[in-house]
């Protein structure tokens, strides 16, 4: 148990000793986001019929915020470790897969959701924004923040270089992010896209994590915590299975 | 105490159609200062490494106080401590840092009595609070030393740790080393440096392509290939095993002697046995020719 707490805390110390990068960074970019597309779309555009944009905006951009920062912080941490070599100090130590994979999410899921906090009280004296449902707000802030730490941890096991990383974030991560509807409702899409949407689990992390601030979504929160923990689970499942097995870490 | 501090049972390792470890079988006591070496490419670190659970053996198994490295991989992985071969570290954390989370990863919370103990053998105190990557090669070389000291581990092996290092510390090294080997800490080391392994190491063994293709104590191991040797030629049938003597075929035979004083007596022994020498050179061959030749041989 002290194995895991001390892999755990240094996984935490990892991100918070260059806080500035790791946490303020993000927050930073999420408030420019907001500023510029609540200032170009404010007057035009409310959502769910009486929802201002920016209200509507904020809870995609913190979810957004969550879901980047847990899978870069796991991916980064893990692929700097096998980079450098550093990584045989977490191999050598009687630790087992299991406290190596719930200390590396538990540490992204940490970074996910100080950085998403940070967005929302960055954004609270901007916005007129309620918090009908916390506890929804709450679980789907945690369950994405796992499922992406978990991609995550694949994501930086799998990959041998940062490019290889860096396409995984720019041709997964990204787009599935921005077409989840962060900055917009799916409604407001064709029938088409509509349709694709529901492909992306990304998209029920975001309509669930919304239903807690409106009380109002595109889909049954129900709907998007039975796609959220089915995601969860695959990928918990296939990370496990890559470490048990030493995929990469273990020759 | 009969319980080897290390058992290497037919371990086979192979990468692609390259066989880096092929059938290694191996039995280090309790006690032991084990010397391992072999050209580069051997299988030294793939060894190690399997012995360390950090490469997964295709055949045969490993054992580290009596625990399998597999299947009871926390109780042999807390009685080995490994210093890597590569000089690596965690640019995030500060020397003292990095030895309280190694003591964490081993279990262990309140260590910094025995971490300042370490720092101090070591010479890294004025170090302890630098960040890793203000550090020396020499020094950051000592921290994995230190590293891999936090649990206080029976066994402990070390890959080549005086690779690079300058001689004024490569002496200190080897004095802590020699240290926790009195203390009863089992040493397993990798050196290229042969001098090193004949004046450290209680036995050797020698690494060929995956193979082991000498295995004894250095003693017996100088005795073949001390280096200097006394080649004499004998008249037929006559024989000088009992004074020291190795068959070299053609009747000749090799006597290993250090110093030159030491040919005097060996001749005088030769001649109160009543043999006599039809011939006779002196080879100044030193050891590291020798294990090149042994090298070729094998
Ligand atoms: N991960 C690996 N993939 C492929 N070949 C490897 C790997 N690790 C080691 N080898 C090969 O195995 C052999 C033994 O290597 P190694 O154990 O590092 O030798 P030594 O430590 O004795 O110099 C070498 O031929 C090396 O190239
Ligand atoms: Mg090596």
């Amino acid at each position: 148990m002290i194995g895991f707490q001390t892999l755990l805390k240094k996984e935490i110390l990892r991100f918070w000793k260059v806080s500035f990068q790791t946490v303020a960074a993000p927050i930073l970019n999420a408030v420019l986001y907001l500023l510029i597309f609540s200032h170009v779309l404010e007057r035009h555009i409310t959502v769910y019929g009486e929802v201002a944009y920016t209200s509507f905006l904020v809870p995609g951009l913190v979810m957004m915020s969550v879901l980047q920062n847990a899978f870069a912080n796991s991916s980064s941490s893990l692929i700097q470790s096998k980079i450098t070599g550093n990584m045989v100090f977490m191999l050598l130590p009687p630790l087992s897969y299991r406290e190596f994979y719930v200390a590396y999410v538990l540490a992204a899921v940490a970074r996910g959701l100080l950085v998403g906090a940070g967005v929302w009280l960055a954004a609270l004296p901007f916005v007129h924004l309620p918090l009908q449902e916390p506890l929804w707000v709450l679980t789907f802030a945690v369950l994405g923040g796992v499922v992406l730490a978990s991609f995550g941890v694949i994501a930086g096991i799998w990959a041998d270089k940062f490019d290889q990383l860096a396409a995984f974030q720019n041709f997964i991560v990204m787009p599935l992010t921005m077409l989840s509807g962060v900055f917009y409702s799916i409604h407001s899409l064709p029938a088409f896209w509509q349709g694709v949407s529901h492909f992306n689990p990304f998209f029920f992390m975001i309509d669930g994590f919304r239903y807690g601030f409106f009380g109002q979504s595109d889909v049954s929160p129900w709907i998007s915590l039975a796609v959220a923990v089915a995601s969860g689970l695959v990928l918990a499942a296939l990370t496990l299975a890559m470490l048990a097995r030493g995929y990469k870490l273990r020759g | 105490m009969s319980q080897p501090a290390v058992r290497v049972m037919d371990v086979v390792k192979r990468y692609g159609a390259l066989a880096a470890l092929d059938g290694v079988r191996l039995e280090v006591a309790q006690g032991e200062f084990f010397g391992l070496l072999g050209p580069n490419g051997a299988g030294k670190t793939t060894l190690i490494s399997a012995l360390a659970g950090l490469v997964r053996p295709d055949g045969g198994r490993l054992e580290v106080m009596g625990h399998d490295v597999v299947a009871d991989y926390r109780l042999a992985r807390r009685n080995l401590g490994v210093v890597p071969q590569e000089l690596v570290f965690d640019p995030f954390f500060t020397v003292r840092e990095m030895l309280r989370i190694q003591s964490g990863y081993f279990g262990l919370r309140q260590n910094d009595a025995w971490i300042d103990e370490i720092l101090a053998s070591l010479d890294l105190t004025a170090k302890a609070d630098a960040n890793m990557r203000a550090l020396s090669g020499g020094m950051k070389r000592r921290v994995l030393v230190a590293q891999a000291l936090v649990h206080r581990p029976p066994v402990i092996v070390l890959d080549e740790p005086t690779a690079g290092v300058d001689v004024a510390l490569r002496q200190g090294l080897w004095q802590f080393i020699r240290k926790l080997n009195r203390d009863g800490h089992t040493i397993i080391l990798t050196t290229h440096y042969l001098e090193e392994a004949e004046t450290l190491c209680g036995r050797l063994a020698m690494l060929k392509a995956g193979r082991i293709v000498a295995l004894d104590t250095t003693e017996n191991l100088l005795q073949r290939f001390a280096s200097h040797t006394l080649r004499v030629r004998l008249a037929a049938g006559a024989e000088v095993a009992a004074l020291g003597g190795h068959p070299a075929g053609g009747g000749w035979w090799e006597f290993a002697f250090d110093r030159y004083a030491e040919v005097e007596s060996i001749l005088a022994r030769i001649r109160e046995s009543g043999v006599e020498i039809a011939d006779m050179e002196v080879g100044a061959s030193d050891l590291e020719q020798v294990f090149l030749q042994l090298m070729r041989a094998a």
